[in-house]
């Protein structure tokens, strides 16, 4: 096993001593645009544009300068300010792991930016939606780049308040109001343990630095409760941000936000932060049998089934891709929770899914800003001689995740199911089935928007997309193509993360092989998955209206019954403790406090009449007092 | 010898007291409560007497001049409350109430 290289303070300057350039400007975009707010109008969504693309800018020009050291210095720590004294110094890792993110979010991210300009043309707060792209961008970056778990965390809920904020930008839309309240408060639950979890590290290892970790952890290997209990409850972070279950339920609903939301931040970069974080933390997901890696892999192999039987039911096309990006999470945090074996094939699917699951979101909203922002899948059809780029891209990106041989996703995802069927053969068979349905509700999404008869509204005009569109999609599809390919093959990616997640020896590095059981068996489920979406979709009619279907289909429809369950289990016990809780308020404790006023109140108000203004009784009450004094006194026979 | 007039005393005190509740005229329950100041001091010569001191004595002239104080104020009060309110009941001056 090559444990990962150690990290070295940066002290030379260069790109690498100003890669928080790349954090800077879009948060400075975010911030012109908030700020000066209507005055830049006009021109806001080139500025953000602009911000975004200079942030790409600056992450090519560190990764460049990066790779242009020796593979055992490639781990850059550029300090920047003290945060918190004698604590905490803020600064930023630059490592193999944190620059590719930093490549994906900036790359697919100005991409997105670039589309948004045409997708958001006729919305009067464009300006508005470019300023929290911006942030967005800005917030993720800090989160992949930070060198510590504090730099993390904040970018952790910069990410969280732009999602929350974009899911409900149309705020005046009930639904999306509701979903981006869902989206934060599920969010609670994971960023909850994700705190708990900070905190065990602080207690046991006096640091949340990575570098003295690092090095803490390299001279006694941690073992015992602690460290289970760090990689669980860091576990229910990821859960929480990359939509795994339990915690799966907001992204569905999330798809209110604009497309061009969905496809960065629900679909590319945001809801992948949960795998980024357990890669980085990998130390404390050690050995690969323990218990909490294992947990990460039963968690990620159930995510991957339920995400693909969910995206089998749906008819709105975007909660089908919602329902497929769930399951491809799944597939990277099966991978990431078999240890650094897996980590190169989690994180190379985490970046073509980024491509391919873009270019689809994108693809989809072409079609909906084409169809009268029409989301059923019911009332598309045959749409392929109407929008033929929006089609052929989203073909392309839908031969890649259904892992089409040559294409970005037969590489990358058959490396996480061969490496888990080596090591976990129960959950690897469970990614092979899950890859069939892939293929089957990947194929009936293809189907029933491009193929067959028309089946739309009478007031639908389609049209293909603008070029400001468009030109993103070809960017995306054409990364969809090759990009698997070249960083599977020969190993590229894993030899190039290997300094910063560790690697298996040189000798043990998998060989790709394209007639494995596993490959041949996971292409042979994709085919009759396919071929069945063919005989139910592409060659039947499709119905117009969604037929009743079977307890199976209103199972998936239904989101696995998990609105049902958390209702069930949580809303409603809560509900019922709010309600206990005005009661005893208004009743016990309000009753309790007017009580006792109206009891004072009562008796002296019977009290006073004792003040009757009549001189000789007082007089006689103080005779009386100076009689019973009297008495007393003799009685205890003081005098 | 001191019993008698502690007798006395407590007599001439139960008259005042006695007076100072059941009548209403202010005038009279002014006399009362000269009568209850009186009746304490033969109460303090009787036991300066019989102790052989002068220190009751003292006392006794003490409460002369408070006594005589306490007339000064006290009729201006009455003869200006009879001004008012033409009776110099006790009982019809009762404003000063719940």
């Amino acid at each position: 096993m090559e444990s990962p290289a150690e990290i070295v303070q940066h002290t030379a300057g260069g790109m690498i001593g100003a890669s928080w350039l790349m954090i800077a400007f879009p948060l400075l975009g975010a911030a012109i645009l908030l700020i000066l707010g209507r005055m830049t109008n006009r021109w806001g969504h080139l500025l953000g544009v602009a911000m975004s693309l200079a942030s790409f800018v600056v992450a090519v020009l560190t990764f460049l300068e990066l790779i242009g050291l020796p593979a055992d210095q490639r781990r850059q720590a550029v300090r920047l300010y003290e945060f918190i004294p004698g604590m905490v110094d803020m600064g930023l890792l630059i490592d193999p792991l944190s620059i590719s993110f930093a490549l994906l979010i900036t790359g697919v991210g100005s991409l997105i930016h670039i589309y948004s300009i045409g997708y958001m043309a006729h919305d009067p707060e464009r300006r508005r939606f470019f300023s929290y792209l911006n942030l967005f961008v800005a917030a993720m970056l800090l989160l992949v780049l930070a060198h510590n778990y504090v730099g993390l965390f904040i970018g952790w809920e910069g990410v969280g308040l732009a999602s929350y904020l974009l899911i409900g930008f149309w705020q005046f839309k009930p639904s999306a109001a509701v979903a981006a309240k869902k989206a934060f408060i599920v969010n609670r639950v994971g960023d909850f343990g994700l705190l708990v979890g900070m905190f065990i590290i602080l207690a046991t290892f006096h640091t949340l630095t990575f570098s003295d970790l690092g090095a803490q952890i390299a001279k006694s290997p941690p073992s015992g409760g602690a460290i289970t209990a760090i990689g669980l409850l860091l576990l229910l972070g990821a859960c929480g941000k990359s939509a795994q279950l339990p915690l799966q339920s907001w992204l569905l609903d999330a798809m209110e936000g604009p497309t061009p939301v969905s496809a960065l931040i629900h679909a590319a970069t945001m809801v992948t932060a949960g795998v980024y974080l357990v890669v980085r933390s990998g130390a404390f997901f050690f050995p690969p049998d323990s218990a909490q890696a294992l947990a990460v892999s039963i968690v990620g192999a159930a995510t991957l089934l339920a995400g693909a039987i969910i995206g089998c039911a749906k008819d709105d096309i975007k909660k089908g891709l919602a329902g497929s990006t769930m399951s491809q999470i799944g597939y990277m945090m099966l991978g990431a929770g078999l240890g650094p074996v897996g980590y190169a094939f989690a994180i190379g699917h985490l970046i073509t899914h980024g491509f391919f699951k873009a270019d689809m979101f994108l693809g989809a909203g072409s079609v909906m800003h084409a169809m009268n922002d029409e989301v059923d899948m019911r009332k598309y059809g045959g749409l392929r001689k109407f929008m033929p780029l929006t089609f052929v891209t989203f073909f392309v990106g839908y031969l890649a995740i259904i892992g089409f041989p040559l294409l970005s996703g037969y590489f990358t995802k058959d490396g996480i199911i061969e490496t888990a069927v080596h090591h976990q053969p129960i959950l690897g068979w469970l990614a092979v089935l899950g890859a069939g349905i892939t293929g089957f509700y990947m194929s009936r999404m293809v189907f029933m928007t491009f193929f067959g008869e028309k089946r739309w509204e009478k007031d639908a005009h389609p049209h293909e997309s603008p070029a400001v569109m468009t030109w993103p999609l070809i960017l995306l599809s054409i990364g969809a193509v090759f990009l698997g390919g070249y960083l599977i093959l020969s190993n590229r990616l894993m030899d190039f993360l290997a300094p910063a997640v560790g690697a298996p020896p040189l000798s043990e590095r998998p060989e790709f092989d394209p007639f494995s059981t596993a490959g041949l068996a996971t292409l042979a489920l994709v085919a009759v998955g396919a071929g069945f979406a063919w005989v139910r979709y592409g060659r039947a009619e499709v119905p117009a209206v969604a037929p009743r279907g079977s307890f199976l289909t209103t199972f998936a429809r239904r989101d696995l019954f998990g609105d049902a369950l958390n209702e069930s289990l949580f809303m409603r016990p809560g509900q019922w403790l709010t309600r206990f809780a005005v009661y005893f308020d208004n009743r016990g404790v309000d009753g309790l406090v007017n009580g006792l006023a109206a009891g004072i109140g009562g008796t002296s108000g019977r009290l006073r009449r004792i003040q009757t203004g009549f001189a000789r009784t007082y007089a006689l009450s103080i005779l009386f007092g100076a009689a019973l004094l009297a008495g007393a006194l003799l009685l205890v026979g003081n005098i | 010898m001191t019993t008698h007039y502690l007798v006395l005393s407590g007599l001439l005190f139960a008259i005042g007291a006695m007076g100072v509740l059941i009548r209403r005229n202010a005038i009279v329950v002014f006399m009362c409560v000269e009568l209850m100041l009186n009746a304490c001091n033969l109460a303090f010569v009787a036991f300066a007497r019989q102790n052989g001191n002068l220190e009751g004595q003292i006392i006794a002239f003490f409460v002369m001049v408070v006594a005589a104080a306490e007339v000064v104020v006290g009729l201006a009060i009455i003869v200006t409350i009879f001004r008012t309110r033409r009776s110099a009941s006790v009982d019809d001056a009762n404003l000063l109430k719940y």
